[in-house]
């Protein structure tokens, strides 16, 4: 084997490992043999069957594509924005698409508009944060992209504290509290149907200009000297990355930190080249995502939002790696 | 190949320099020259499109500039800014590489004959041995050396190049020079930068001096480099001299006020 694919084998095969662990572990233990037996259509317990295939298939699915949706979002944003720093949380897009979500329960919409709510406000919020950030002169680019996020973030969550308190208190604030929060538990395959084509329409054009991808790291004149559009591409790929995020975000809450420590370690293992990150850090993000729920739904009696688990992992992963890898991402 | 034509250029709402005018066939080098701030990378990225002309007229081999594509430009002109601020750590090879993208199609990637360009360009300059390094950790004029080796791997049929030996030792500035020679033999049209006059001399065909805002001069190396000319654009006193072999050099005179 070359070494050039070991980080994906050893990441698939890690990912695979998480999926039987997944499967098996929780409330209602299945064994690995019961597991075997049903992936091979043999019969077995009808209460295994209804665990595996109702109740942790959907959930399973759902942290794989949400983790590997976040991941792609965080390692297109931080390639295109020539900025390590950023990702859905700091450019703002995950509050931008909670306050879009978070309107479409306080005005009792379906599914469906919830996920074009997430979009709209998602993609609005990055246009807002780039605009602004890129206008604010004299100051080290990369540092006002990354304030302006987290100020324009700040906005966000009042608004969304507004919409809040205008909830009612009975119906829509515990949808919107429990959504706030993040979470896996519930997702249906409804949800799933409509979010995995979505992410996967945001993943195409990411995945076809993977090449190019690389170019808009370069500074703006070198990438155009170089006969790339930077003004056109740049739009589609943030639109593309935006509706990930969106999709995401709206079947699963804000759950941070994946976008922004999966591209990295991504990165450490097989270097900026677009065509070989993306698809590692989909996998990295698809099982660090699994495997933080996993422990959530397991650890204590009651379930930790995955949010917490990634905040607490992620905090001193990205100190260690600010303080270590400086210039050198 | 390049035609300028009473070219105003500087940024949106601000001339920098207007009035400038100058011709480049296949094969000839030439060197623009003028103190900092005259105005020397403005004319570069407005003859590139990267910045929008104010007035006149670009023609790159006969055509409009404004007429022609961004992948268009980019399969005949080559160019190298000044400087590069590295944020990812690409190898010296994929970030040559990158000058094949205007040849490969919207979804493609780099193939077998492309790795080949880029190989043939690092070898050219000399820094083979850096292609698996990352841009992250090499020196600045190794980075430099990159930049000019990315802009060859375009193919270009001109190169124009913003300051290349800016960040050189001696040794590497002489090799950019020559390279830069061994490419004009070869037909490519060649436009550089330099705050070096003696570079003029070395290798280019004609001499470009920009200053106040406009071209001062515009000819044969020896004939516009002269001492009045040069004190007039650094204000400082300079002796121009003639070494054996029919070569110029400039020489200032330390301490003597222009």
């Amino acid at each position: 084997m070359s070494s050039r694919a070991l980080p994906y084998v050893v990441s698939a095969g890690a990912l695979a490992g998480l999926i039987a662990i997944a499967f098996a572990v929780g409330r209602y233990p299945v064994s690995l043999e019961e597991l075997f037996s049903l992936s091979t259509g043999q019969a077995v317990a009808p209460n295994v069957e209804t665990v595996v295939m109702q109740v942790r298939g959907p959930r399973v699915a759902a942290a794989l594509l949400v983790g590997a949706a976040l991941a792609a979002a965080g390692a297109a944003y931080q390639g295109m924005f020539r900025n390590p720093l950023v990702s859905p949380d700091i450019l703002g897009v995950s509050s931008g698409a909670a306050l879009g979500a978070v309107l479409a329960i306080l005005l009792s919409l379906g599914a469906v508009f919830m996920q074009l709510f997430a979009f709209a406000g998602g993609l609005a919020a990055v246009a807002l944060v780039y605009a602004v950030g890129s206008r604010l002169r004299g100051h080290d680019p990369l540092l006002a992209l990354v304030l302006t996020g987290v100020i324009i973030g700040t906005l966000l969550g009042s608004a969304i504290a507004l919409l809040k308190v205008l909830a009612d208190p009975y119906h829509q604030l515990p949808a919107i509290t429990f959504w706030l929060l993040g979470s896996l538990a519930s997702i249906s395959p409804g949800e799933l149907l409509v979010a995995a084509p979505l992410a996967l329409l945001g993943l195409a054009p990411m995945w076809l200009l993977r090449w190019r991808m690389n170019l808009l790291a370069l500074p703006d004149d070198e990438a155009r000297a170089l006969g790339v559009d930077t003004v056109k591409m740049r739009a589609l790929v943030v639109a593309a990355a935006t509706l990930m995020t969106a999709a995401a975000v709206a079947i699963s809450g804000i759950i941070g930190w994946v976008g922004l420590l999966i591209p990295h370690a991504a990165r450490l293992l097989v270097g900026p080249g677009f065509g070989r990150l993306l698809p590692l850090a989909m996998l990295l993000g698809a099982g660090f995502l699994l495997a933080v729920d996993t422990l959530c739904r397991t650890v204590a009696p009651i379930e930790i939002p995955p949010g917490v688990l990634t905040a607490l992992i992620g905090t001193p992963f990205f100190l260690w790696l600010f303080a270590l890898a400086r210039r050198t991402w | 190949m390049l035609q300028v034509d009473k070219l105003a250029f500087g940024f949106p709402g601000r001339t920098i320099g207007r009035d400038v005018g100058f011709s480049l066939a296949d094969g000839e080098v030439l060197c623009v020259l003028g103190p900092n701030g005259g105005g020397k990378t403005t004319l570069f990225r407005t003859l590139l499109r990267l910045l929008p002309k104010h007035s006149g007229a670009i023609r790159l081999e006969d055509e409009p500039i404004e007429d022609l594509p961004r992948a268009e430009i980019a399969r005949r002109v080559g160019y190298v800014p000044q400087g590069h601020a590295a944020y990812f750590a690409f190898t010296v090879r994929e970030f040559v590489l990158m000058g094949r993208t205007a040849h490969l199609g919207t979804f493609a990637s780099p193939a077998g004959k492309d790795f080949a360009v880029a190989d043939r360009a690092l070898e050219s300059l000399g820094i083979a041995h850096l292609a698996d390094r990352p841009v992250t950790e090499i020196s600045g004029g190794e980075r430099q050396l990159a930049l000019v080796a990315r802009a060859l791997a375009q193919e270009p049929r001109l190169l124009v190049l913003d300051e290349p030996t800016a960040s050189l030792d001696f040794g590497n500035q002489i090799r950019v020079l020559e390279r830069l020679a061994a490419l004009a033999a070869a037909g490519i049209a060649i436009l550089f930068s330099s705050h070096d006059p003696d570079h003029a001399f070395l290798c280019a065909t004609r001499a470009l001096l920009l200053a106040e805002g406009r071209a001062l001069e515009l000819g044969a190396p020896r004939e516009v480099i002269r001492p009045d000319t040069l004190e007039r654009m650094y204000r400082v006193s300079v002796q121009v001299l003639a070494t054996e072999g029919g070569m110029h050099t400039c020489l200032p005179r330390f301490g003597r006020p222009a």
